[in-house]
């Protein structure tokens, strides 16, 4: 599965990084500085994720059945784990979302520096993404 | 600098204070979200489970008798720490929330009626803020707010503008969770209590810091929580003069606050018993009595100055750094900042120092109508105790200016 292929070259950027914290808080930051820009029309409210501590927008665009999306956070780390995401479910069906298991975050030790906190807000993006992707097959 | 504080014998009294976080010495600056705990506290605990634990109040064996000496000890040790009157006074509860719900549920709810008027302040903790919300919903009361002025303080003059023949009851805090103002809540209670208010003060950031006099203040209610003064979670104290508390009904019905209970009535024990239904928090309760004489021991005044001491070191550095604006700078405060810094967010700070070993708090702090009102969205929060140091103060300038500079 292409989305489990993707995971496992993220863990292995991670491993590199030999769990040094601020490392890998330095190397979310990159990850999050290199997202593709949000346009500012597409930070409205619908697009808001809730259950995140800090504030993250969310934008997907359905075309020739599969799903490309943006995004944005106003807090750096949360905009590096958003495009960890965004990397894994770009251009895929939302079937492939569907079907897709989030086993980046434990493998890379992630949840582990990010908190409690942290992993919620994950969990409340990885949420959304599904929930687009449901969307998208109920509504076309 | 203050070179005369035993602070590192303080410091050989807090066992977490040895451990390291991330690799590194933990610093621990968030204080005002909860203290450490010494040895004796850790201890009491520990003793209380393994050689007196029993039920208190009512049992005729040894263990009963030895476990309601030392819970009422605690309430003497209490009483005695912020002056009250009696022990009839001193009222446990699970803390300065649970304080004042009960005094919300119980006094407002039988005492005021529509129409009534409630004062709070934009920088109370939402402990402060929600609890009037609730019954003023249900009474149909309204709540005044008195504003904050843009370093923090509040606007007394205003205060007195809000005061008004409906005003019957006033509620304030001591000292502000974000801002670490300290409120003149002895000028506030006069003018309040001139006007035929009842007036309760939220202690919650006080007790630790400063000395504390019920009486001085003149209050109708204080609030504090033992977590926030080196002692157990889960217990904190209603102080209430006991005129007041002895015309109040019951919060809660159950056990220990009954005399006499059948199907036709039941008549209610006496104070303080009447408002803690239950078995109480005791183990916890004991603890608190080691807390309490921790502080004791060291001496408020010294506390006092020591920490004013740290706060100005911390205040004078802070201030030098570019991009880190300050939120509350009131002459009259304890050593808490409130920050943000330009360009970087106060959740991204709170990681990267936490990588560092360095404990602060990042967020809006349970006062959210005060940041609106500062327009932010939160912040990042330094909460200094009596165990931090200058050394600790300068590792974390240290760092804040390396991460925010990257």
């Amino acid at each position: 599965m292409i989305t489990d292929k993707i995971q496992r070259e993220i863990i292995e950027n991670f491993d590199i990084l030999d769990d040094d914290i601020e490392m890998t808080l330095n190397y979310l930051m990159e990850l999050g500085e290199g997202l593709k820009p949000l346009d500012d029309k597409y930070r409205v409210e619908e697009n808001i994720i809730k259950g995140c501590q800090s504030k993250v927008w969310l934008k997907h665009f359905y075309d020739n059945e599969k799903l490309t999306f943006f995004g944005d956070s106003n807090t750096a780390i949360t905009k590096g784990l958003l495009s960890l995401l965004i990397h894994i479910f770009n251009n895929r069906t939302p079937k492939e979302i569907l079907e897709s298991k989030l086993f980046f975050i434990n493998d890379t030790g992630l949840c582990r520096f990010i908190g409690t906190q942290r992993s919620n807000g994950l969990e409340a993006m990885e949420n959304k993404f599904k929930l687009i992707a449901l969307n998208s097959i109920e509504n076309g | 600098m203050m070179s005369n504080f035993p602070v590192s014998d303080i410091r050989n009294d807090f066992p977490i204070l040895e451990r390291k976080v991330n690799n590194n010495d933990l610093v621990y600056f968030d204080n005002a979200a909860t203290t450490q705990k010494p040895n004796t506290v850790i201890d009491a605990l520990s003793d209380y489970y393994k050689n007196i634990n029993s039920n208190i109040h009512r049992g005729v064996h040894h263990l009963a008798e030895k476990a309601t000496e030392e819970f009422e000890e605690t309430r003497e040790i209490a009483r005695n720490f912020i002056n009250a009157n009696s022990t009839s006074e001193i009222v446990f509860t699970r803390g300065a929330t649970e304080g004042i719900n009960l005094v919300a549920s119980s006094y407002c709810k039988h005492f005021l009626k529509k129409g009534d008027e409630i004062i709070i302040s934009e920088m109370e903790h939402h402990s402060n803020i929600v609890p009037w919300q609730m019954i003023a919903k249900e009474k149909e009361l309204i709540i005044r707010t008195v504003k904050v002025s843009e370093n923090g303080e509040l606007d007394i003059n205003q205060f007195k503008n809000l005061i008004n023949n409906k005003t019957k009851f006033v509620s304030i805090v001591y000292i502000s969770n974000t801002l670490g103002t300290i409120n003149p809540v002895k000028e506030i209670t006069k003018i309040s209590k001139d006007a035929g208010a009842v007036v309760m003060i939220d202690g919650a950031q006080a007790t630790s810091h400063k000395n504390v006099d019920v009486k001085d203040i003149n209050c109708d209610f204080f609030v504090f929580s033992a977590h926030k003064m080196y002692g157990p979670t889960g217990v904190g104290i209603l102080y209430g003069k006991e005129e007041i508390l002895d015309k109040m009904p019951p919060y809660m019905g159950g056990g220990e606050m009954i005399k006499d209970v059948s199907f036709d009535s039941t008549t209610y024990n006496e104070l303080p018993y009447k408002f803690e239904a239950g078995t109480p928090n005791i183990g916890d309760v004991v603890g608190f009595k080691k807390a309490i004489e921790y502080i004791k021991k060291i001496g408020r005044d010294k506390i006092y100055e020591y920490e004013n001491s740290i706060r100005d070191y911390a205040h004078e550095k802070l201030v030098k750094i570019d991009r880190v604006n300050l939120v509350g700078t009131s002459k009259n405060k304890i050593g808490i900042f409130s920050f943000h810094v330009d360009g970087f967010h106060y959740y991204d700070l709170g990681l990267f120092l936490d990588a560092k070993g360095i404990a602060i708090r990042t967020g809006h702090h349970c006062t959210q109508p005060l940041m609106e009102k500062m327009k932010l969205d939160g912040t990042a929060r330094v909460s200094l105790a009596m165990y931090n140091t200058y050394e600790e103060i300068d590792y974390f300038i240290e760092e804040l200016k390396r991460i925010i500079n990257k």
